[in-house]
């Protein structure tokens, strides 16, 4: 490429075109990421007295957090659940709508429409849903599972909040799935047909090996948007009923900013941070080897 | 053959309209409820609201202030997404033309970045920012913008480096000749060249800025700046299970987005899937 041969101009230029983004992300991540280890490592007396030197005690009490811990498996419990459902329904739904019908841009607008809509409002639609519309219904047909009020249920809240993240996200990884579905190219799909391949050997064969890479993406993003999932936590249960589906950010956000702990909340944040960090690494690593064998 | 081709069309059809129930239910309840009266959503959520009043919309644009908080978001969304653009495209542009080991470096950086969680950056970034040097009471809004600058460059950068890799060196070179510098070149060549990916990435940022509710509700502190998730909520609060108050107050939330979307459907939906190959 062509190179500046005056020096001065050559950091001129190198100051104008990336120090803008170079200076904020400093500013939003790197700052704060750093000092968050430093944070780890101080406690405070009340919310706003200095910090005091307290060496590893906050990761002692952030190991032995039992309400830490079970708010990490429930969250574990959701991951489980949603990134199966939504990679399964979004899927589906991509196949479904390019199948070259001619209402598919209709269906695909209209599957994607809950992505518009950030999680605090829906966790609030789908109260009224919950709340109001469902025992209703159970009310008139006499369907007793929906005339339960799901968010006062332990259970059933969990199961709401599940339900209510698959009908958000489905729609986006439809997205990405259809986009990997029409660059499958069609000349190797006509030969299989020609060679007598039925629709679930062309399936599981030929569509499916293709698609890794979108699986790839999609994965990633479902599991990374489970351990953060907030918004409709707060929303739609709160939390609730007694504490039984508060997952693992809101447990952080509270410690931090509820009980003013913040050491001992940065030190669990941290422990998120490693976990979020090997199991998205990790499922990237076999997904990408995955990817150079099929 | 002919009759299983129309039974499997039939069955396409059959879970085409299904899922189409399923995904748009919540937004009918919406809005045949942001008409009704305490009263008729009680007896049944489900039916026509048996008259068309638009009083409790008057109500809701009151109560919740509503034209400072479109404005508030309308703003801060608008200006940081602007500014993501901008400044993201300069510098995919500078680290793909300009590979220096420091360039190298610094997009690795950006790019490892991306599996940061947020929860895990915002009890310092909270502690800095309001204990230490005050910007939470002193610039609250300005602070925000920067923030969100700096948490969409990564994502943003990536996407543009992407593209920019299979841009051809020889319009850029031609340009110089013709005695353009460096930052003529980017804003009248390079940057036109970029606005499908530009496309892009505003949509995917416009929709996280304007429904963000975490970042903005531990910095907004003042009431005149709310965005409308934290407006929302304190709508909630204040008004917990009056329904005929809550049901068009999330309407008129998400109504604008949605009329947006009606319009520029077919762009966004285009544009999101041309992300998704990068």
């Amino acid at each position: 490429m062509i190179k500046e041969k005056n020096s001065m101009k050559r950091f001129g230029y190198q100051l104008f075109f990336t120090g803008p983004t170079m200076i904020t992300f400093t500013i939003a991540l790197l700052i704060p990421f750093a000092y968050g280890f430093y944070l780890t490592l101080m406690k405070m007396a009340s919310p706003t007295s200095p910090l005091e030197f307290s060496g590893i005690d906050n990761y002692v009490t952030a190991i032995q957090d039992k309400e830490f811990w079970a708010s990490m498996w429930l969250t574990v419990k959701y991951m489980a659940g949603t990134v199966l459902f939504v990679n399964v329904l979004g899927f589906v739904l991509a196949f479904l709508v390019t199948s070259n019908i001619r209402s598919q841009n209709f269906f695909r607008t209209a599957y994607f429409t809950p992505n518009l809509i950030g999680g605090l409002v829906l966790g609030y639609i789908w109260q009224f849903v919950f709340v109001q519309s469902l025992p209703a219904i159970g009310e008139k047909w006499g369907i007793d599972f929906l005339r339960l009020g799901w968010l006062g249920d332990e259970k059933l809240a969990f199961w709401a909040l599940v339900i209510v993240t698959i009908w958000q996200s489905a729609g986006y990884m439809m997205i990405i799935f259809i986009a990997g579905l029409i660059s499958v190219p069609k000349d190797i799909i006509e030969a299989s047909t020609i060679d007598g391949a039925n629709g679930w050997q062309r399936m599981v064969k030929m569509i499916l090996p293709s698609m890794v890479p979108s699986f790839v993406v999609t994965v990633f993003l479902t599991l990374k948007n489970a351990f953060m999932v907030y918004d409709i936590n707060f929303s739609l249960t709160e939390g609730g009923p007694y504490g039984s589906t508060t997952m693992v950010s809101m447990h952080v956000v509270n410690k931090a900013f509820l009980e003013t702990n913040y050491g001992v909340g940065q030190a669990e944040a941290i422990v998120l941070f490693i976990i979020v960090a090997s199991v998205t690494g990790l499922q990237v690593y076999f997904s990408k080897k995955m990817e150079v064998e099929a | 053959m002919a009759a299983s081709r129309v039974t499997s069309l039939t069955l396409l059809y059959f879970f085409l309209v299904l899922a189409f129930a399923i995904f748009t239910f919540p937004f009918f309840l919406l809005i045949v409820n942001s008409f009704k009266t305490n009263g008729e959503i009680l007896e049944n959520p489900f039916s026509l609201p048996g008259s068309v009043n638009f009083i409790h919309f008057g109500d809701v644009i009151e109560k919740m202030n509503f034209l400072v908080t479109f404005k508030n978001t309308f703003l801060i969304t608008a200006v940081s997404v602007i500014l993501i653009l901008v400044f993201s495209a300069m510098t995919a542009y500078y680290i793909v033309r300009n590979g220096t080991t420091f360039n190298n470096a610094f997009f690795a950086v950006l790019v490892a970045s991306m599996i940061i969680p947020f929860q895990s950056i915002m009890i310092p970034l909270i502690y800095i920012y309001g204990a230490k040097l005050h910007f939470i009471d002193t610039a609250p809004v300005s602070l925000l913008i920067v923030l969100y600058i700096g948490f969409g460059s990564a994502f943003s950068v990536f996407i543009y480096h992407g593209f920019i890799k299979s841009i051809p060196l020889e319009l850029e070179e031609a340009a110089l000749m013709d005695g353009c510098n460096r930052r003529q070149t980017f804003f009248k060549i390079v940057l036109p060249m970029l606005a499908p990916t530009s496309m892009t990435i505003a949509i995917l940022n416009v929709l996280w800025i304007w429904n963000d509710y975490l970042l903005p509700s531990l910095i907004l502190t003042e009431e005149k700046n709310f965005t409308m998730p934290i407006k929302m909520k304190v709508f909630n609060g204040t008004y917990m299970n009056n329904w005929e108050l809550l049901v068009p107050a999330i309407l008129m939330t998400v109504l604008p987005i949605l009329i947006v979307y009606l319009f520029g459907q077919r762009f966004i939906i285009k544009g999101l899937m041309q992300g998704a190959i990068k």
